[in-house]
């Protein structure tokens, strides 16, 4: 079992791959996967998926004590044309296709009264971004969304979460055989607002899922993003990209199970942490299962660290049940931006405020420009601009 | 004509809970066009000198003047000082996570100059410069110093020196740890920049080694946080037969 650890700046974890007859992610879990939130006992914070949150910062996400008070998100959804966008009840088939695995998504999934459901009809290619605008209106929510493109459709989905909630809402991806689906999910919440999910992505056959997770605002954010493979030849490519400030929990932990043959996996989160008590946590897991010859599969976190007080804990954890593979490896590092940095690009005559945007950006930078929204990528270098400046 | 005039400058550095002074009154004149090299023996604040100079935050200036073309340059932050015309070209480069080399350098000179460099032209620049130092285009996509080997650290720096065109250019133990290709490159590049006749240079070393690549105008001894003795080449051929013993002892004494 992966044994998580700070990470002292400057340095590199080579984090773990274990060789395991039974996986060690689903074993390490305090409860097994399950709808119902009576199944999964309150945690107390000693539990491995539970240990480096704060809980009494979820607001009582995790204990049934919040309460959904009826105003806390506005969920508004502009889709082009070709798709279907539905409020459905519970009792839609289509939901529940991924079984939440801590409390908090079985609390979601137990709690929500209407569900959305996008839907993109085969073959549908669109040129627009399907936006879905979740704002929070000061209250406590619980949601469930489904985003389902049919086979060989393509679509980009950019799921925009604003203003202040606390919210827990799961979001499923499922993709038909051959389709394309690129996902951001931006958290640009404000000070105040909690925010915890469970992402399920379940990919077809030849299909390929692109997520970037971009985390900046909020007090506590607790993403689940996870990925299995519906059948062989499909990729998932999942970014992510945070900016953790002074008191700011944010915690990203991601599952890539390959169950399936001949799939693929790429993991890139990045993280930059400024101010006391910023913390961000990386877990990534990957599980390549005895039936999944021919996975390859690369994760890897880094975190660029800018100020005293910070705090990283990067767990890759990689498990190979299978020797029949392409490829398998994750690297994590966390380094800092220090005062002699700063001296050398001030030296060459740059100024202090120029010379941290510099490192900022271009630590980014490749991520960034993988996102293919205009707006977005405009916006998400503005912020980091404004993140830089508030820091000064 | 750009001038640097050092005078009676005192430094101090905290060490251990204790304030130490390395620099005990400072004396030195470069003029453009000119090759001062410093020598001296370990500890002797040659480095000191070099980092006071560039404003390193770690050291402070307790008396004394730097002016550069009678601007005040201790009133100068950093990045100031190197748009006024200063270039350390450092011992240790320090590795920036996250900036290629080719936006690091186009960031640098676009803040030197005043304005960015057309980007035809600047490629342009960039690679014959890069190709006079025998580095490998390649190089400029990688991060600053993020796993550089210690020539090719020192390469960059004297790339730095070459595209950005100080007045005065210190060059603090660009020789250390250098083989001898190496510091042949190295000391090309600077010939290169001193041909042109612009720029002062300030030569810190502790070997004679490099001063037969680059020949100095004007060589001081430094010892005890002070200039003990200043003369012409002849000075170094001294200093390479005798060693540094008779400043050492001389200094301890004084």
């Amino acid at each position: 079992m992966a044994e998580a650890q700070n990470i002292p700046v400057g340095s590199t974890t080579a984090g773990q791959i274990a060789v395991a007859a039974e996986s060690t992610v689903a074993t390490r879990m305090s409860a097994p996967p399950s709808f119902d939130v009576a199944d999964f006992p309150v945690p107390h914070g000693r539990e491995e998926e539970w240990r480096f949150t704060p809980l009494e910062r979820l607001r009582g996400l995790h204990d049934g004590t919040a309460v959904a008070t009826g105003d806390g998100v506005k969920v508004d959804i502009d889709a082009p044309e070709g798709v279907t966008v539905e409020t459905v009840g519970r009792d839609d088939a289509r939901l529940g296709r991924a079984t939440p695995v801590d409390r908090v998504a079985a609390q979601a999934y137990s709690a929500f009264e209407k569900a959305g459901v996008v839907t993109v009809p085969k073959e549908t290619v669109l040129t627009e971004p399907i936006r879905i605008a979740v704002h929070g209106a000061g209250g406590v929510a619980y949601g469930h969304q489904v985003i389902e493109l049919g086979a060989f459709a393509e679509a980009v989905v950019v799921i925009d979460h604003t203003g202040d909630a606390v919210l827990a809402a799961n979001v499923d991806y499922v993709l038909g055989d051959g389709a394309k689906l690129t996902v951001v999910s931006v958290q640009d919440w404000d000070d105040k607002a909690v925010h915890v999910g469970q992402h399920n992505a379940l990919i077809g056959r030849d299909a390929t899922f692109k997520s970037f997770v971009v985390t900046f605002g909020g007090d506590l954010v607790r993403l689940h993003p996870r990925v299995a493979y519906a059948g062989p030849g499909g990729e998932a490519e999942l970014f992510g990209l945070y900016f953790t400030d002074a008191g700011q929990h944010q915690e990203h932990r991601l599952l890539v199970d390959h169950n399936t043959p001949h799939c693929k996996s790429n993991v890139a989160y990045k993280g930059a942490l400024q101010g006391d008590g910023a913390h961000a946590v990386w877990i990534g897991d990957v599980l390549i299962e005895a039936a999944a010859e021919g996975t390859d599969t690369y994760e890897m976190n880094r975190n660029l660290v800018l100020t005293d007080g910070a705090r990283v804990d990067s767990v890759p954890n990689l498990e190979i049940e299978t020797g029949e593979i392409v490829g398998a490896g994750h690297a994590s590092a966390t380094g800092r931006f220090d005062d002699e940095q700063l001296f050398y690009l001030m030296a060459r005559g740059i100024p202090a405020d120029e010379a941290r945007r510099l490192v900022v950006r271009g630590f980014f930078a490749e991520l960034v420009q993988q996102i293919r929204v205009p707006d977005i990528q405009e916006r998400l270098l503005a912020r980091i601009d404004e993140e830089l400046e508030a820091s000064v | 004509m750009a001038t640097l005039e050092i005078h009676d400058l005192h430094v101090t550095v905290e060490a251990d809970n204790a304030t130490k002074e390395i620099l005990k009154g400072v004396d030195l004149t470069v003029k453009q066009g000119e090759t001062h090299a410093i020598m001296g023996p370990n500890g002797s604040g040659k480095s000191t000198l070099a980092y006071s100079l560039a404003g390193h935050p770690k050291y402070t200036i307790t008396g004394g003047t730097v002016t550069l073309d009678g601007e005040d340059v201790l009133e100068m932050s950093v990045d100031e000082r190197a748009r006024a015309g200063l270039f350390l070209a450092m011992q240790y480069p320090v590795e920036v996570p996250g900036v290629s080399v080719s936006n690091f350098l186009r960031t640098s000179a676009t803040a030197i100059r005043g304005e960015a460099p057309k980007l035809r032209l600047w490629v342009k620049e960039v690679k014959e410069a890069m190709q006079r130092l025998n580095m490998d285009p390649a190089f400029a996509e990688r991060n600053v110093n993020e796993g550089f080997s210690g020539g090719e650290k020192k390469r960059h720096e004297i790339l730095q020196l070459e595209l950005l065109k100080p007045k005065i250019a210190i060059l603090d133990e660009t020789d250390s740890g250098l083989d001898v290709d190496a510091l042949r490159v190295v000391s090309e590049g600077v010939n290169r920049v001193r041909e042109s006749g612009e720029v002062g240079t300030l030569l810190i070393t502790h070997y004679t080694r490099i001063l037969r690549y680059i020949k100095p105008d004007h060589v001081h001894v430094f010892a005890n946080g002070r200039i003990a003795e200043s003369g012409g080449a002849e000075l170094a051929d001294q200093l390479e037969a005798e060693g540094y013993d008779k400043y050492v002892k001389g200094g301890a004494s004084a």
